[in-house]
């Protein structure tokens, strides 16, 4: 009996301590809720696809995919190379997903083989994996651009004529995906403002009545990221995501099943690298600007924590753990600040505070998660020698 | 025989050790110094050597790699920090004992003149027993958690380095040349150790050779002794259970070893080294760097004893000493070399590469069941 208890607590902590840090820091913050919905909204739709790609290689078996700051990576060079060309719009969108796949893949190949080396330890060999393609990557946009790959474009380069600048500015793509269908939620007296300002066919207007204020819907980016749920969904079902699954529960009985293991696990982390890589993309068309050298390294620490903080383990996570995780950190990432100041007075242990609780989070969500994978082992070679559950 | 050694010793070693001997000998060619070179080589073989040492008494006793090395670093950085805070303090509190208990040579003459080193010697003092409760706690979790102790270690130390961010700011330090002048309280991002123990080891027993080369004896005195007293501490009756646990967990049980402790005490062990290193590198470098100083800087530590030839369930003396060596010659080699030869920095990138490189590597071995 309380052995379950524990189990309920010990599988749900994250999210419960969570609300519960919500709970307390909302009303410090002295946020409206408008700001709060606005801010979510944006902030769902700049994430998601991002934690998105995570999924595939949990059902593989293969952990958190530490690795996703290769495709974010594979999609800045695109990003960089249509900045340089001048391609804006959805075109320049589309074409820095053309080029940024191909590096996504090869990536993701690189990174299947190398994790296929390392089984049993996949997060850890995957994180420091990150580190090291960082280091190419460094070596590839501050040495190499400017120099072998050809920039042109001035504002771009450093002032010794190669080599990235430190802050790229993406105005020609800032959220074209985004406004692809402008729409705003307004209640009910809002709503004239904006048919006279802008005219009433550029802008699909929603009303809910009691809403104070208005709120910008970056449906395009939405409608995107339920397409791709879609495809998760029906992708679990077809007969690779199957082979998955089965890899996920044993890899030793997968491969007597005739279950090539190691190529559907590489084929597992090249799929997610190149969704990480279209969601780096969906991420900074948001932004606004890329910061050539640190974006992809936060884009992977902060999907892992909204993912965990979603509710899901190493071993298993659903398109809901997403949204819920998405929600809740980001949620405490907006009012942690102003909570932090109007506590104690200083922002800067708001900052700090979610920088802990960010990386917290992670550890805590490893530590269930092997110490519960112990105690089952535990269990079941207990049960073996024929006492069940007993002492 | 050249086979066997480069099997023995692998590809990414013999290419590293190629790549920095072709550093020396290009160095003076693109006029750099050599003895500069080999000075700074020296001094941060030195600052960095006992950290690295840190990984020994953890991946002997099967708990890999110590990612969480911050941890280590924290309760060093505290040692530091209080022995500048509470400095007077101390000196007054022993002047009282050496006339309470007689000590005829604990005068008020003697604190005077040996400030500085008990300065040094305070911080170690209330560094260790704080790296010790630490350990224990982290060693109790680590044992919860076998066969993911390596992630499970990073990420203890960046949440234990972002919670002491937190602390930092809040907890009541006075000292004014630690402070923010215009706050009066929360710790400042990096605080000199000047007129506290600035290169107190460096500068002790140090052998001026020529103007540009100066041996640091007494940090590779220091350094060795701790590695001394780490070599025969693992030929003790409790370091040969340690190593057995690291190699047999199930043999080393069934021959009375109690494998929970034995790794609690290697972790234990692993987090004082770290805060004794760290606090020889702050008193080498110069500064105490608080806040995000110590996020990374596991990383060079557990690349250098890979560097040095250690595997992720085998180390000793020799790798840390080799591994520190090359590793600290590349990054003192490349910045100086590339910067004559190319008109640019690449050090920063070298040392991501080849780092995380040498990690990699070690981790992608097959290790035997």
């Amino acid at each position: 009996m309380i052995r379950k208890l524990f189990d309920i607590i010990a599988n749900n902590a994250v999210p419960a301590i969570f609300i519960l840090i919500s709970a307390f820091a909302i009303p410090l913050s002295g946020f409206s809720a408008s700001y709060l919905i606005q801010e979510l909204l944006t902030r769902i739709g700049r994430n998601s696809f991002l934690i998105l790609s995570l999924l595939i290689p949990i059902m593989a078996g293969m952990g958190l995919n530490f690795g996703m700051v290769l495709g974010a990576m594979a999609g800045q060079i695109g990003l960089l190379l249509i900045c340089d060309w001048g391609v804006v719009g959805i075109p320049g969108m589309v074409l820095a997903c053309l080029i940024g796949t191909p590096i996504a893949i090869v990536l993701g190949i690189f990174c299947g083989h190398v994790l296929n080396r390392a089984k049993g330890r996949e997060m850890v060999t995957s994180y420091i994996l990150g580190f090291f393609i960082n280091g190419v990557y460094q070596m590839v946009v501050l040495y190499l651009m400017g120099w072998v790959i050809p920039i042109t474009n001035p504002n771009l380069l450093l002032s010794r004529g190669y080599g990235v600048r430190n802050a790229v500015s993406l105005m020609g793509i800032r959220g074209v995906l985004d406004n692809l269908v402008p729409t705003i939620i307004t209640g009910t007296e809002g709503a004239n403002q904006f048919l006279n300002i802008n005219g009433a066919k550029s802008f699909l207007l929603l009303q809910i009545p009691c809403l104070e204020g208005s709120i910008r819907l970056p449906l395009g980016t939405f409608i995107v990221i339920a397409l791709f749920c879609g495809f998760i969904v029906w992708f679990r079902k077809t007969k690779l995501g199957q082979d998955m699954r089965a890899i996920g529960q044993s890899q030793s009985v997968s491969d007597s099943a005739g279950i090539p293991v190691n190529r559907t696990r590489i084929i597992a982390i090249v799929i997610s690298t190149v969704l990480a890589c279209y969601g780096q993309i969906i991420y900074l068309q948001n932004m606004g600007t890329l910061n050539t050298y640190n974006s992809h390294d936060q884009a992977g620490m902060f999907s892992i924590a909204a993912l965990l903080i979603g509710g899901a383990s190493v071993s298993k996570a659903n398109i809901m753990n997403v949204f819920v995780g998405v929600i809740l950190f980001h949620l405490m990432f907006i009012v942690a600040p102003m909570a932090g100041k109007n506590l104690i007075g200083e922002a800067q242990i708001g900052e700090y505070f979610r920088v802990f609780v960010s990386y917290g989070i992670i550890a805590l969500a490893l530590v269930l998660h092997a110490w519960k994978r112990n105690r089952e082992r535990e269990a079941a070679r207990r049960s073996l020698r024929g006492n069940k559950g007993g002492e | 025989m050249i086979s066997k050694f480069i099997k023995n010793a692998g590809w990414p070693r013999i290419i590293i050790a190629l790549f920095l001997l072709a550093l020396f000998v290009t160095a003076p060619f693109v006029g750099v110094n050599i003895y500069t070179s080999f000075n700074n080589t020296l001094v941060r073989f030195g600052m960095n050597g006992v950290m690295v040492l840190a990984m020994i008494p953890m991946v002997q006793a099967g708990c890999g790699l110590n990612f969480g090395l911050p941890l280590g670093i924290i309760a060093g950085l505290l040692g530091a920090t209080l022995s500048i805070e509470l400095n007077t303090e101390i000196l007054a509190r022993l002047a009282g004992l050496g006339t309470q208990y007689k000590i005829s040579w604990l005068t008020q003459e003697f604190i005077t003149t040996y400030r500085e080193p008990l300065g040094f010697a305070s911080a170690l003092i209330i560094a260790i027993p704080i790296a010790a409760i630490l350990g224990w706690f982290y060693g109790k979790l680590l044992n919860r958690v076998k066969g993911d102790e390596m992630m499970i270690a990073t990420y203890v130390g960046f949440s234990s380095v972002s919670f002491m961010c937190i602390a930092w700011l809040l907890l009541p330090y006075k000292h004014p040349t630690m402070v923010w002048g215009y706050a009066g309280r929360g710790l400042r991002t990096t605080i000199s150790v000047e007129g506290y123990w600035l290169r107190i080891l460096n500068d002790a027993l140090s052998l001026k050779i020529n103007e540009h080369l100066t041996i640091p004896t007494g940090m590779l005195i220091f350094f060795a002794v701790m590695a001394l007293i780490v070599w025969i501490f693992m030929r003790t009756k409790t370091g040969t259970a340690m190593t057995a646990v690291g190699s047999n967990p199930e043999f080393a049980r069934a021959s009375g070893v109690n494998v929970d402790k034995m790794r609690t005490i290697s972790v234990v062990m692993s987090t004082i080294l770290g805060a004794v290193g760290i606090i020889v590198y702050e008193q080498s470098f110069g500064f105490i760097q608080l806040y995000m100083g110590p996020f990374y800087m596991a990383l060079p530590a557990v690349a250098s004893i890979l560097l040095g030839g250690a595997s992720v369930n085998k180390a000793g003396i020799l790798n840390v000493i080799v591994g520190t060596f090359l590793f600290q010659g590349i990054l003192t080699m490349t910045p100086s070399v590339f910067n004559s030869v190319f008109q640019t920095d690449m050090s920063e990138v070298i040392r991501l590469i080849v780092s995380n490189g040498m990690i990699l590597y070690a981790l992608t071995r097959k290790v035997r069941a």
